[in-house]
């Protein structure tokens, strides 16, 4: 079953950006009228400069831009092409202002493109927020109808669904209040119950696991990946890079209008994750009073100091990291120790070691351990110091100090698939024959 | 799964001329229904008064009226007395002068629908003249009772009504379509709105009747759309004239021209809303 069911070539649009880009006032309209029969008139001999006959350019007739101003233009999407087979989930992932929300609004018909053209096969339901529609003085009951028809149900698909809808919801008993009086994860519950029951052949997601808590995300990513299980096509916006990769086989980087990287969510997901990272090895305070901590100490320098690496040469699965720092002590005869936690760039726990407890007098102080070659897996990490004093009151809380990545090594087997796990450790394995058989 | 038909959607780039389409909205007739309902509802919910303030609106204006301009300014009313002559204009009026300021800024209103979800945007301004059609029927009422006690029965004329009330609704949805488009660009609209209103009771026969204006210049009252139709109201409800046929058509005339080019401006400027809005 590989029939495209989502097909968009050359896609773009143009966003005109600047002082008035919205609505104006009839004052400035009819001020232009007196301008306009000379304006098209020039614009249809090609004399206004940076005039083209271009296709729905939003407020095309609209001469005042071209005359007072050089109208600026952004470019939302530029040239997006990609195809979507029925059942697949495709994340798309990028920064702020990358295109997302843009691609989905289009693939909704919310907005037209400038350029370029969709082709769509099944009915399409979008979730591009949450909730909206839902009026605050109707009931629960009441809203569930609502949304369902602003969402493309008919009264008896709603119907038939209804009590489905409610028991996901989870709001048996508040189905006849008024939604202004349900908590804020009720009036989402509910929001996502109606929209999770839309069934249609080709479903937009739009961010909706930025808000509410963790359950409901968890109740909703649950649902989605049923959705997709029953052959349904997701395209499934996101910034929570661990939902995108347990849903998500395929994804989109996009940035700027533009797709950078389509394939393997892995792939999509790391290349963009590394773009954002900057390795930093070393941080350092040359006075106490620009650094870090208080009256008791101060940090002076954390460094993570690559082994047997020749200067410009990357730090691979194989190589050992020496882990140095140091920090000015005011406190006499104070008793510390020392934490580090590694996390990854997605933000999980790898480890967290500790150091013994010392007794130290006031001055500068040096701490370094090794984290062993063959250990790390391959991947961006983050580094957080901790001074711990009378082990139990952190004297200095450090998050995201360093940043360093760790490079895969080539292999000598022929597999070159991405190695799973948080740590990869190279533990010596014993091998033996324990008895011939003929 | 119900039987689903896969539809192929094409979505590019519209030039020019767009069709109404029809079948599209015809799908979205439940959303129209239940976005009127809506307004309905939240109107009434947690008042005291509830449906009553229907009938408060016109009445109250029906008595002022009649005090200063039936009485006072002694303005006079075609025979009949004034109160009733007063109230079957009022309702139709008080109909479209509240159908014209919610779908004027309908639109504007539902921006976060609009910015979020796909629906064809006409059903906005047409829920929004459609929920008034509710307490124009509830201010029906007290007309009947009115005409009991001033013993009116209406006459063969009544047919007409419907379609009269068809075409207050047509009238109301033109304007509405061309005022809620134009407000989405052009603010303004809304302070305009109230203004256009309240000259347009004066230029409608409501207060005072046709018969006073020099018969050479009763055509310019049926360049208001609703002029013609608010003399046919009191003609077909009330009967104590003959319906004018030519006032009443020139205003039909006009209100087609202004719903069918509404359509026209609307659906061009439809595609702009999300991103202006």
């Amino acid at each position: 079953m590989s029939e495209t069911v989502i097909k968009i070539q050359n896609l773009s649009k143009r966003y005109r950006i600047g002082e008035r880009q919205g609505y104006k006032t009839l004052r400035e309209a009819i001020t232009n009228v007196t301008k306009v029969p000379f304006l098209h008139i020039r614009k249809a001999m090609g004399k206004v400069p940076g005039v083209k006959r271009s296709g729905t350019d939003f407020m095309p007739s609209d001469p005042s831009s071209r005359l007072s101003s050089q109208a600026e233009y952004i470019w939302a999407l530029k040239d997006v092409s990609f195809e979507v087979k029925r059942g697949e989930v495709i994340g798309i992932i990028g920064r702020n202002g990358a295109g997302k929300t843009t691609l989905l609004k289009i693939l909704s018909k919310i907005t037209e493109p400038t350029e370029g053209r969709v082709e769509l096969r099944g009915r399409v339901g979008s979730l591009l927020e949450v909730g909206t529609g839902f009026h605050p003085e109707l009931t629960g009951h009441e809203n569930i109808y609502l949304y369902g028809a602003i969402l493309g149900m008919d009264r008896y698909e709603v119907t038939r669904k209804f009590d489905k809808i409610v028991a996901f919801a989870e709001l048996e008993k508040f189905i006849n209040t008024p939604v202004k009086r349900y908590s804020s994860g009720m009036y989402m519950r509910l929001a996502f119950a109606v929209a999770a029951h839309l069934e249609p052949e080709i479903l937009l997601v739009d961010e909706v696991l930025a808000v509410g808590d963790a359950a409901f995300q968890k109740k909703c990513l649950g649902k989605m990946g049923d959705v997709s299980k029953e052959g349904r096509t997701v395209l499934f916006v996101s910034h929570n890079m661990s939902a995108v990769e347990s849903l998500c086989e395929q994804a989109i980087w996009l940035d700027n209008g533009q797709i950078v990287v389509a394939g393997s969510v892995m792939r999509t997901i790391s290349s963009y994750l590394r773009e954002g990272a900057q390795s930093v090895l070393e941080k350092v305070w040359d006075e106490p009073s620009n650094a870090p901590g208080g009256e008791k100490v101060r940090v002076h320098r954390v460094s993570v100091i690559p082994q047997n690496v020749v200067a410009g040469e990357l730090i691979t699965v194989k190589t050992p990291l020496q882990l140095e720092f140091e920090f000015w002590n005011y406190l006499g005869d104070a008793v510390l120790n020392f934490s580090v936690v590694l996390y990854s760039i997605k933000g999980e726990c790898i480890f967290n070691t500790v150091s013994q407890a010392k007794s130290f007098s006031k001055g500068l102080v040096r701490g370094r351990f090794t984290i062993p070659g063959n250990f790390l897996n391959n991947g961006v990490y983050k580094l957080r110091f901790l001074i711990v004093k009378d082990q139990s009151v952190a004297l200095l809380d450090l998050n995201d100090v360093l940043m360093f990545e760790v490079h895969d090594v080539s292999r000598e087997s022929s597999w070159h698939g991405e190695w799973i796990g948080a740590v990869r450790p190279n533990f010596k394995w014993n091998l033996e024959k324990m008895r011939e058989d003929s | 799964m119900a039987n689903s038909i896969i539809t192929t959607t094409i979505i590019e780039p519209r030039k020019g001329w767009i069709p109404i389409d029809l079948k599209e909205i015809w799908n979205f007739r439940e959303l129209l229904y239940f976005l009127a309902k809506r307004d309905i509802k939240v109107r009434y919910k947690q008042t005291v008064l509830g449906g009553l303030w229907a009938i408060i609106q016109p009445v109250f204006m029906m008595v002022v009226f009649t005090l200063f301009f039936g009485r006072l300014a002694k303005v006079p009313s075609d025979g009949i007395p004034y109160p009733i002559f007063v109230y079957v204009g009022l309702l139709p009026w008080t109909y479209f002068a509240n159908a014209l300021s919610a779908s004027g800024n309908s639109l504007v209103g539902s921006a976060n629908l609009i910015t979020k979800v796909y629906f064809p945007r006409l059903i906005v301004p047409a829920s929004a003249s459609l929920a008034g059609l509710l307490d124009f029927f509830i201010s029906m009422l007290v007309l009947g009772i009115m005409m009991i006690y001033y013993q009116f029965l209406p006459g063969i004329g009544i047919l007409l009504f419907p379609f009269l009330v068809g075409l207050t609704f047509l009238c109301a949805v033109g304007v509405g379509l061309w005022l809620s488009a134009l407000n989405v660009q052009y603010r303004d609209i809304q302070y305009v709105i109230p203004f256009l209103i309240q000259l347009g009771l004066f230029v409608s026969p409501v207060i005072y009747p046709v018969s006073i204006v020099n018969e050479k210049y009763r055509w310019l009252l049926a360049l208001n759309p609703m002029g013609g139709v608010i003399k046919a109201y009191r003609a077909s409800i009330l009967g104590h004239l003959p319906i004018d046929w030519f006032l009443l058509g020139i205003s039909t005339a006009i209100i087609l021209v202004i719903f069918f080019a509404g359509l026209y401006y609307f659906r061009r400027m439809e595609r702009y809303f999300a991103d202006v809005i």
